[in-house]
């Protein structure tokens, strides 16, 4: 700028501006009502087709809903109340079903006076997550995770408290073995030994021990065969139980899949490959046609815990997965940095690499554990009496043949709310995960 | 940049008491390692002294990290020897995880680790390596923060700190272990220019001790204060060694000027 | 340098194998590796001894025996004197056919719902989210039985499109929904066809030289053809023309109906009025029987058909009598025709070289046209929506992933909002939508196999599910449906690898 504008650009306010409302058309609720949803032709015409969608999806399904029928033993007294209050053209739900049946869609045919045995077992649950979801909870609570797993086996099914307690003797003897050995046999050995002799004792002293036991202490509750079980009760256990038990394989399979070693490589890719290209519902009926087939002639076990050990290698394979991207997500330098300090291999993944790894991996365990819910709902097909098994229970009886809506309603809701608040937690994690990364 | 201008004090250092024995700490003769067909180290041969402070430099590529990575095994050389404390780095095992814990390393970009908090990270090795019980190696770590000056940090995790904290986190991290070697990889190569000022003064202080110290680093005010030899790598080679007042004075290699004119004159 | 040699290689210690990392590695696979035969043996001597305890042997000759079974949803000619393979064929091409329709829908509704839900339009956008928050969260089988339901039982029975029934065909009387399925119009290929096919073909040829001449002129020259505009014409332009020819030239040839025991000039429907029974003799698939068949179905006229070998064939037939109506085509010499057989009044204008045949009403069902199966689009809709909903979130991630500072780095270059979408955004969208996008078709496939919900013919239903009761081999059986679905899972993710290593970002 030349010297001679300077005089003419040269300006000083000598009063301040006062803030100034927008226009009227700039602000509230026509500002929004322009912005979001008439900004232009293609925005009104979306507007008004949603908008019709909308009425036309309400004006289907709100009557029904509404004029729902809530007191009525059958289907046809539901018809008949309709009839006679609002009219026979007029549709209505009948919810009655729910009030009549509501337990078995949550319980199955397990004895009504001991629900309380379920439900214990998942705010036992809940407070054994706690630790691992939260990380103010103190530490020792762990200890309570550690012992949970049993504690919700003897709940739910009963019988002598001496055979869950013979069974986590095993992971106790495998443990000690590892400790004892350790120092002495080097890491390798150790853990050949620790893995084998949980293994043995297992195979062949576990049952025989649990039943001494019982005989010079008896401590029984009643025992609820695998029959009974069903409804969201089957759901959530084979969910539960798959996703916790195929989280120690899972993160073993992730770590060969990172490994150097071609043969251990290979074998994991080769499993986690083999399970996730072939859909649950064979690996379903693997375990209800096939899997006597591989076992000692005369094993027979129940049909739900080859469905639970079929589920949980399915769900290895998926967790591995997840924990692998976790893994692989780690700077190459915190690896380094573990070797640099002379931890070897399982102790710089112990205390280093998967405390990292898997608090990554969380959300997408989370949403495994979504997806694996939702598919607990294929076991209908191999006969157990999941949420769907039994609304074509409820159908085939007497006093609701017929009746789809109103079940499907039910059942949709409550998977979708278990889903959903699921999901969002994940997507929160991520977040939190995405913020407190430095 | 000039050398004055990260020169971390401007302060003489007496260095009479900071004496080079005889002891051998670290030899290394004829060593080779490839990455696939590219010959990243070729026939190098260096000992190392006891109280020795080297400082390793080099254009970008010239393989002096993978030479420095070679001493504790963070990478596998291909032919040659490298003997650490009298013990001969080979396939063993033993003697791998022995050299390790007597040679501690810094990094570039520090390697805290995220989830342990700073004394955590400092005793994390004494424990699980050392078997140090807890109460002792918390005393240790708390001893070495001291000495870093951020003893009060001890208890926030390593991302509520600055770079140049982290760093002297991970010398005093190293520190714990009770090494007789350190590895330095561009230690300030990561931080801003204010922090870089405090990580070296640290590792001046540590050279005073009569620490034996490899560094890898551009801090020619460093090499000229503190080391007692400079060593100048291109294309794998170990193209020129000799004291720092010689070497920057008097560079005899062609390669070694231009790289001194061009890190050090505009 | 002291000395050259290398560690003493002599004296090798047993300790060595667990010490040395060049022996460790081997040591810990081959322990691996040991442990993995024992476990596979012992699963194999387990499944030799339950074999032969329940007196089965292993071999797959059950694939040629004959299967028994009839499948009503069928791609290949299959009935129930084929062998158990052909079954297994067949559904397997039912599963790839629901697996290529879905994928298809699943896309166009993923994109869709994807992008709208971005929509500056809240109400939209709104609507978006609860329809992909609604089928994310609820398991896939109660979609499936669900809209199977929806299909089954909230639609009319055939009967109520009589006169007087409360429910009524679409779109023009083409399609009607019943809960016997979906029935639609058939396309029938006429005599040009085949020339239609081979324009519509040249043309695909042309678009791709075009495409490829308007890149070279822009590189070369800098002048920048109209593309798009250019890629529709020669996609649209030379069909249509080729097609409107065909019509006009084809719809005027006639082609007579010939009929026994009928007066000269009689209507086909007074024919149709005197006699019993209406036998068409018709060459399988040739058009002037598809036309005869179109003429009747028109004029609601019930008949059976008589397949025959050719022309002179259905002449033998029209005289000895297993036949009393058919048409020929308008070369033929009409005083080949045997006596007895006179041309009724109504004649056939030949066809266009695609027409649809509608589905009309018969006595308990619809007859004619293409009939859907509830089974078939209650799973189609079902895994396509739920599909969808995944796919609408990856969208969504793929295009929030590429930052804002892109778009206003290329306004800023002054390049177009349309050519910002198509050479800024879109290619780094791409590169995260598609890796996921390919796992859903996965997905998709595998849950496919929902099928069962639903009585779908897929490859479970047939091979795994009533050879293996029929035969009772559970194991051969579920090991070949297991290799199938492998086989297509790793074609499927061997071609996201081969993507993913092309468009990965070049980067140190």
């Amino acid at each position: 700028m030349s010297d001679t504008h300077a005089q003419t650009v040269s300006f000083v306010r000598d009063t301040m501006l006062p803030e100034a409302e927008p226009p009227v058309g700039n602000r509230g609720a026509i500002l929004w009502m322009r912005e979001n949803l008439f900004s232009g032709w293609l925005n009104i015409l979306m507007t008004l087709v949603s908008l019709y969608v909308i009425w036309w999806a309400l004006s289907h399904t709100m009557p029904w809903v509404f004029n729902g029928i809530w007191n009525a033993g059958s289907l046809s007294e539901c018809r008949e109340i309709r009839n006679a209050t609002i009219g026979a053209d007029a549709s209505a739900a009948c919810w009655a079903v729910l009030g009549d049946r509501w337990q078995q869609l949550m319980f199955g045919f397990y004895p009504r006076e001991l629900y309380w045995r379920p439900i214990l077992a998942l705010v036992i649950f809940f407070v054994a997550i706690a630790p691992v979801l939260f990380s103010r909870v103190p530490r020792g609570m762990l200890a309570f995770t550690a012992l949970s797993p049993f504690a919700m086996f003897w709940l739910l099914w009963g019988g002598s408290l001496w055979f869950p307690v013979s069974i986590a003797l095993g992971f106790v003897l495998g443990w000690a073995a590892w400790r004892a050995l350790a120092p002495i046999a080097g890491t390798l050995i150790a853990m050949i030994v620790a893995v084998a002799l949980p293994l043995i004792y297992w195979f062949y002293t576990a049952g025989p021990l649990a039943r001494e036991l019982e005989q010079v202490i008896a401590l029984s509750i009643e025992y609820v065969p695998s029959q009974d079980f069903g409804g969201f009760m089957l759901s959530f256990i084979i969910g539960i139980a798959g996703i916790i038990l195929s989280l120690p394989l899972g993160i073993l399979l992730a770590l060969g899949r990172q490994s150097d070693l071609f043969i251990i490589n290979k074998i994991s890719v080769g499993f986690i490959e083999i399970i996730r290209g072939v859909p649950l519902i064979v690996w379903l009926f693997t375990a209800s046609l096939l899997l006597n087939y591989f076992l000692p002639p005369g094993t027979n076990f129940d049909l739900m815990l080859r469905v639970i050990i079929m589920v949980t290698l399915f769900a290895a394979a998926y967790i591995a997965e997840v924990v692998r991207g976790g893994l692989a997500s780690l700077p190459k330098g915190q690896y380094e940095a573990a070797d640099a300090l002379g931890l070897d291999y399982w102790k710089s993944m112990r205390l280093i690499i998967l405390p990292q790894a898997l608090k990554i991996a969380i959300p997408g365990i989370v949403n495994t554990f979504i997806g694996l819910f939702k598919d607990t709902t294929l076991v209908v097909f191999i006969g157990l009496l999941d949420p769907i098994g039994l609304s074509n229970a409820i159908r085939a009886s007497a006093e609701w043949n017929g009746i789809y809506w109103e079940l499907f309603v039910f059942i949709g809701l409550l998977f979708f709310i278990c889903c959903f608040s699921m999901s969002r937690y994940s997507l929160y994690l991520e977040k939190k995960l995405q913020r407190g990364h430095h | 940049m000039t050398d004055t201008a990260t020169n971390p004090a401007d302060r003489a250092i007496d260095r009479s008491h900071m004496r080079v024995s005889d002891e051998v700490a670290i030899e290394i003769s004829n060593m080779n390692k490839w990455y696939g067909s590219f010959h990243v180290l070729r026939d190098i041969d260096l000992t190392v002294y006891r109280g020795e402070r080297i400082v390793i430099c080099g254009p970008s590529g010239s393989g002096k990290s993978t030479l420095i990575r070679c001493i504790n095994r963070l990478e596998e050389h291909q032919s040659g020897r490298i003997v650490v404390d009298g013990t001969e780095l080979s396939s063993d095992l033993k003697n791998i995880d022995k050299i390790r814990s007597e040679v501690g390393m810094c990094f570039q970009h520090f390697n805290l680790f995220p989830h342990l908090t700073i004394l955590e990270n400092c005793t994390l090795a004494p424990i699980w390596v050392r078997k140090t019980p807890k109460k002792e190696a918390e005393e240790i770590a708390m001893h070495f923060l001291k000495k870093v000056k951020i003893p009060e940090q001890a208890n926030k995790y390593p991302g509520q700190l600055s770079g140049g904290q982290q760093q002297r986190v991970a010398i005093a991290r190293s520190l714990c272990m009770k090494p007789r070697i350190m590895l330095f990889d561009e230690p300030t190569s990561a931080l801003d220019p204010e922090m870089i000022k405090e990580v070296l003064d640290t590792m001046i202080e540590l050279a005073e001790e009569g620490m034996t110290m490899l560094c890898v680093t551009h801090e020619m005010g460093f090499a000229r204060q503190v080391a007692n030899r400079v060593i100048f790598m291109d294309q794998g080679q170990i193209v020129e060694q000799n004291e720092p007042e010689a070497f920057f004075k008097a560079p005899k290699s062609d390669r070694t000027k231009l790289f001194l004119s061009q890190i050090l004159g505009h | 340098m002291t000395t050259t040699s290398d560690a003493p290689k002599a004296g090798f210690r047993p300790s060595q194998l667990i010490y040395d990392t060049r022996y460790r590695s081997l040591t810990i696979q081959v322990i691996a590796f040991i442990a993995l035969m024992l476990g596979l043996s012992w699963l194999v001597s387990n499944t030799i001894a339950n074999l032969s305890a329940l007196g089965k042997d292993f071999d797959f000759g059950f694939l040629g025996q004959r299967a028994g079974y009839d499948i009503n949803q069928r791609l290949i000619e299959y009935d129930s004197a084929s062998s158990h393979g052909r079954a297994a064929l067949v559904g397997i091409l039912n599963t790839l056919l629901i697996a290529v329709l879905g994928c298809a829908l699943a896309t166009i509704v993923g994109v869709l719902a994807g992008v709208l839900r971005l929509s500056k339009n809240w109400l939209i956008a709104n609507l978006m989210a609860v329809y992909v928050e609604g089928f994310r969260n609820i398991p896939v089988l109660l979609w499936i039985l669900l809209i199977f339901a929806l299909m089954t039982e909230a639609t009319p029975q055939p009967r109520d499109f009589r006169e007087g029934g409360d429910a009524a065909m679409i779109f023009g009387d083409s399609i009607a929904i019943t809960n016997r399925g979906v029935f639609v119009p058939a396309p029938f290929w006429g005599s040009g066809a085949g020339l239609l096919l081979a324009v519509l073909l040249a043309s695909l040829v042309a678009i791709f030289f075009w495409r490829r001449y308007a890149h070279r002129t822009q590189e070369q020259t800098g002048r920048i053809l109209p593309i798009g505009w250019g890629t529709l014409g020669l996609f649209v332009v030379p069909t249509a023309v080729v097609f409107l020819a065909l019509s006009m030239t084809s719809g005027r040839v006639t082609q007579p109906v010939l009929a026994t025991g009928a007066t000269e000039g009689m209507t086909l429907a007074d024919y149709a009025g005197s006699q019993q029974a209406i036998n068409a003799c018709a060459v399988p698939f040739s058009t002037e029987s598809l036309n005869l068949r179109r003429l009747m179905r028109s004029q609601e006229i019930r008949f059976t058909y008589v397949p025959v070998e050719d022309a002179a064939g259905a002449l033998a037939a029209l005289e000895a009598g297993t036949c009393n109506i058919l048409s020929l085509p308008a070369s033929v010499d009409l005083a080949t025709v045997p006596a007895g057989a006179v041309a009724l009044s109504d004649t056939i204008r030949r066809g266009m070289p695609v027409e649809f045949e509608r589905p009309v009403l018969g006595g308990f069902n619809f007859e004619g046209g293409l009939q859907l199966r509830n089974s078939l689009i209650a799973l189609w809709l079902a895994l396509s929506l739920y599909t969808g909903a995944f796919i609408a979130e990856n969208v969504r991630g793929g295009i929030l992933s590429v930052s804002k500072g892109q778009t206003e780095a290329a306004f800023a270059l002054g390049i177009k909002p349309s050519r910002t979408m198509r050479l800024v955004i879109l290619p780094q969208a791409l590169r995260v939508i598609i890796p996921p996008m390919i796992s859903q078709y996965l997905n998709l496939t595998k849950n496919s196999s929902l099928a069962i919900a639903v009585g779908y013919m897929d490859a479970r239903s047939t091979l795994g599910g009533i050879t293996i009761n029929q035969t009772g081999k559970e194991l051969e059986g579920m090991l070949l449906l297991g290799l199938f679905y492998l086989v297509t899972s790793l074609v499927i993710s061997s071609a996201m690898n081969l993507y993913n290593s092309r468009v990965k970002l070049k980067e140190r």
